[in-house]
């Protein structure tokens, strides 16, 4: 039995469970996006977004869809993960189960708690009912199979005119109790008028299992606010991500989605923007820094409804081995988006000679008065800053990770939590193969 | 004096019609419509063709029945009936012709109101034409000087009579039947088309030319164009095309391929400007093209192509960059307006050491027109120290239109450097301004803006061409083209 027939034969037991005591509407979204996903099936390489990323390898796992066996996890096991450095909220799920051991929530002056409790508290139906599943809806068929089986991830909702004081963090670790799981959390993020969060989000296998999670986020911006997001992407070689993240913003807001991308079986980031009002700012960033035979499939799309928005694209790759990584960063500006700013950049460095790097800067423009560029670049080190380096002492390898990083550092400068871009920074010194602080 | 706007500009450009929407009144051999063994074979009997090009025919007939239309183009319009085409239709015309005097007047009125006498540009151009009314060669001029170079240069299907072993070896192997579904339907069909050789180490001493024409009402063109540079030769081909102004849409599917062997270059360049519909989007010329070329060691491809014309476009002209050192440029104006579509762009795919492209597109949009570039850059993993640069702008006038940009870059080897860069944008008011400023009146700022803005692409084109392609684009964006 193939991975898409069993969980459409899993669905009805899996409603039938019950278990939740869920809100009718639900049930009615699970099932049509459960046929959406049965008309659809997986996409293949005959898709033109999946043109160069394959699942096929993904899919002949047998994979467990509900992990029971729970494994008890102690803050010994996950601490490494964490950073603990500053005060945060944390949201900690093992094996798609909320760890209210590990996790601090909070409704103080803001909701920081679980999707489950939210679906299924009438205090919360009105926000659930606005906004759940109104941006994945339709969009693609593994976005469709995350809503159907939706039952557990991070319900977020700021207020207006709130400031949360601490980061959060979300964090997803699965424990291997099962020899091959699938995980489908699915995170909502509505942030009020005037807020500003930050969220760090991660994913992490703590066995050598496999895992393959198929992760949702919806995140809502309303006027003015503000919100920094981080998805740091280091798994191990056994797990891979399907990761579709969906932000609508409204007038005046800035949203940053920064992905860090440093290892993992396949990953495949969808990363789309809606702007639904005027004066928005919408930023992505990425780097990717890949070696083995990662596959990182990065696919953004920034859709320009109004006018004078902006958006700002840097995504960088370093791959190394046998990496693949993937670009496709569209942009579409309508017609009514008149005096649209639109940048994209898209760097890679290929390391070894058997890395691929494909990439797709698309623009799609249907206004006249607009400034859009995108620019692609593939190249390699500069032979000469090498020689530099070592003519005075630095080692070829030490040499190499500096200008290395050199080249991501513009990614590395855009994150605005102090302790989060010494990890970041300690992330890309491991992965370079380096033993270096990076702050010469 | 009024002021010359941008707005009056666009006011011009959406209500100026297509100058050249005229048709000429010649007697034409015609089949009846429809497309099935029989005509092609038809077709290949009325040629005179020996029985392997017959065959090849038929083989990509069969081929074609078993492919489906493509769909991943970004242009809508309603499909060709193939059914209802006719496949063949050659002006009746007297055996061959020794001079011009013993060509139709009516034909020859024709090309006077294209602006391209013949005898004018024997005169003065020392361009050599292979004029190609609906499918057969009419006049073939230069032939002799041609000849004593060892220069092949005359209408495909009298080189299939003639140099069957050239023919033989190299028609197909650069597109072949099974490309594509056009090139396929193409391959079954052809009616004519050129044939160039260049032998080894000769440079070809003229531009060589041809102008296509879609003259009968209701036919498709297809044309099949091979061009060989033997090692060390030199050649450069000019293309150019005009149509007359039909309502119902017409199918042109070309192929054309160019072989250039060690050292060798060719240089192909076209003008295309068929009949791109009415202001309303009715009518217009379908052209689904297909072009390649095949770069040996050291040799050396450039395509240059400025489209102003048909309703549809879809053309990429690409570069099989196969051997060492091999070069591949691809230099492009695209201007739609009204309902025109476009969706052009190229391929560069890099299998030899050292090799380099460059791709210069520029897409004018104006009007409802939708102006597309796809391209792809494949580096393959034995293609060391490959270079490539690709820079694609888009400029659009009005708030109708669209620019679309969808590049494709793949890249399997760590030695390959590559670039590329897109941007899209208007007339600033910033320029115009700088230019009023300093006494430029708009009209001219802008004819000056848009001239400036296909500058590096126009001024590739041979001399000879460079008059024709001014014309053009005065026509399709009249008012901003000094």
């Amino acid at each position: 039995m193939d991975l898409k027939e069993k969980l459409v034969s899993s669905f009805l037991a899996f409603e039938n469970k019950g278990g939740l005591d869920l809100d009718s509407n639900v049930h009615t979204l699970r099932l049509k996006a459960i046929q959406n996903f049965e008309n659809e099936g997986f996409p293949s390489k005959k898709d033109e977004e999946w043109k160069y990323t394959s699942l096929k390898p993904l899919l002949k796992h047998d994979f467990s869809l509900f992990p029971s066996g729970e494994k008890s996890v102690g803050f010994k096991n996950i601490e490494e993960y964490l950073i603990n450095e500053i005060e945060s909220y944390k949201l900690i799920f093992i094996d798609g189960v909320f760890s209210s051991f590990l996790s601090t929530t909070t409704h103080d002056e803001c909701d920081v708690c679980v999707l489950s409790s939210a679906l299924t508290r009438p205090k919360y139906k009105m926000i659930v009912d606005n906004y759940f599943n109104t941006i994945a809806k339709g969009n693609n068929s593994l976005a469709e199979l995350n809503t159907a089986f939706a039952v557990e991830g991070a319900f977020i909702n700021i207020p207006k005119n709130t400031i949360v004081p601490k980061p959060i963090q979300i964090i997803n670790f699965s424990t291997g109790s099962e020899k091959e799981v699938m995980l489908q959390p699915r995170n909502l993020v509505v942030v009020g008028e005037n807020s500003h969060v930050q969220i760090i989000e991660r994913h992490q296998n703590l066995s050598k299992n496999t895992t393959l999670t198929n992760s949702v986020t919806e995140i809502f911006v309303h006027k003015r606010a503000i919100i920094d997001y981080y998805k740091i992407q280091n798994d191990t070689d056994d797990s891979s991500l399907i990761d579709s993240t969906f932000v609508s913003q409204k007038q005046q807001s800035v949203a940053s989605v920064s992905t860090f991308s440093f290892g993992g079986k396949i990953i495949r980031n969808n990363l789309e923007f809606y702007q639904e009002g005027e004066h928005i700012n919408s930023n992505l960033n990425g780097i990717s820094i890949l070696s083995d035979k990662q596959h990182v499939d990065n696919h953004t799309l920034v859709n320009h409804k109004f006018p004078n928005c902006e958006s700002h694209e840097l995504y960088k790759g370093i791959y190394a081995d046998k990496s693949v990584g993937v670009f496709n960063g569209k942009v579409i500006v309508q017609q009514a988006a008149q005096k649209t700013n639109a940048f994209q950049q898209n760097n890679s460095i290929l390391i070894d000679d058997g890395a691929t790097i494909n990439a797709k800067p698309q623009l799609e423009i249907f206004a006249d008065d607009v400034k859009c560029s995108h620019g692609c670049t593939i190249g390699q080190l500069d032979e000469s800053a090498l020689f530099y380096m070592q003519s005075r002492g630095i080692p070829k390898k030490e040499a190499k990770a500096l200008l290395l990083y050199a080249f991501a550092n513009d990614v590395v400068e855009k994150i605005k939590i102090p302790q989060l871009k010494t990890r970041i920074t300690k992330l890309i010194a491991k992965n370079l193969g380096v033993d270096l602080g990076f702050e010469l | 004096m009024s002021k010359f706007t941008e707005d009056d500009l666009k006011k011009e450009l959406e209500t100026k019609e297509y100058e050249y929407g005229f048709y000429t009144d010649i007697e034409a051999d015609k089949f009846p419509v429809g497309l099935n063994e029989d005509v092609v074979i038809a077709i290949s009997k009325k040629k005179n063709e020996p029985e392997w090009m017959t065959e090849w025919r038929l083989e990509a007939f069969k081929i074609w029945k078993e492919m489906e239309e493509p769909e991943w183009a970004n242009v809508n319009y309603e499909k060709p009936k193939f059914q209802d085409i006719s496949y063949y239709s050659a002006p009746i015309q007297k055996p061959k012709l020794d001079s011009l005097d013993q060509v139709d007047p009516e034909l020859l009125k024709t090309f006077e109101k294209l602006g391209i006498s013949i005898g004018e540009q024997k005169r003065l151009s020392n361009v050599a034409v292979d004029i190609v009314i609906d499918s057969v060669s009419v006049a073939t001029t230069f032939k002799k000087t041609l000849n004593e170079k060892g220069i092949i240069f005359m209408p495909i299907s009298e080189a299939i009579q003639e140099h069957p072993e050239l023919i033989k070896k190299y028609l197909g192997t650069i597109v072949p039947t099974t490309d594509n579904f056009y090139a396929a339907l193409n391959s079954a069909v052809f009616s004519d088309g050129s044939f160039c050789y260049i032998p080894k180490g000769v440079t070809c001493p003229m531009e060589l030319s041809t102008y296509f024409r879609i003259n009968e009402g209701g036919t498709g063109q297809f044309e099949r164009t091979l061009v060989v540079a033997d090692k060390g030769s030199y050649v450069s081909y000019l293309e150019g095309c005009t149509a007359p102004a039909r309502d119902e849409n017409q199918l042109h599917a070309a192929v054309v391929e160019l072989i250039a062997l060690d050292d060798a270059e060719i240089k192909y360049s076209t003008v295309q400007n068929w009949y791109p519909g009415d202001k309303e989007g009715k009518g217009g010329v379908y052209n689904f093209v297909t072009k390649r070329g095949l770069c040996e060691k050291n040799a050396k491809i450039s395509w240059t192509q400025v489209e102003t014309g048909s309703a549809i476009t879809w053309k990429y002209p690409s570069c099989i960059l196969k051997g060492d050192n091999s070069v591949g440029e691809f230099y492009s104006i695209a201007v739609t307006n009204n309902f025109q579509q476009a969706d052009t762009g190229t391929k560069m795919i890099h299998l030899g050491n050292n090799t380099k492209s460059t791709i210069i597109s520029k897409g004018i949009s104006a009007g409802k027109s939708q102006n597309s570039y796809r391209g792809l850059v494949q580096i393959s993993p034995r293609a060391k120290n490959a270079r490539n640069f690709s820079q694609c702008d888009s400029l659009l006038m009005g708030d109708q239109c669209g620019a679309h940009t969808f590049p494709y870059i793949e890249c399997k080897n760590k030695t390959a450097q590559i670039e590329h860069e897109a941007t899209t944008s208007k007339i600033g008011e910033d320029q115009l301004f700088y230019c009023n400023q300093r006494g430029i009146n708009t009209e001219k700022a802008i004819a000056l803006i848009v001239n400036g803005f296909g500058k590096e692409v126009l001024n590739k084109l041979p001399m000879e061409f460079a008059v024709e392609a001014q014309k053009l684009l005065e026509i399709s964006l009249e008012g901003s083209v000094g």
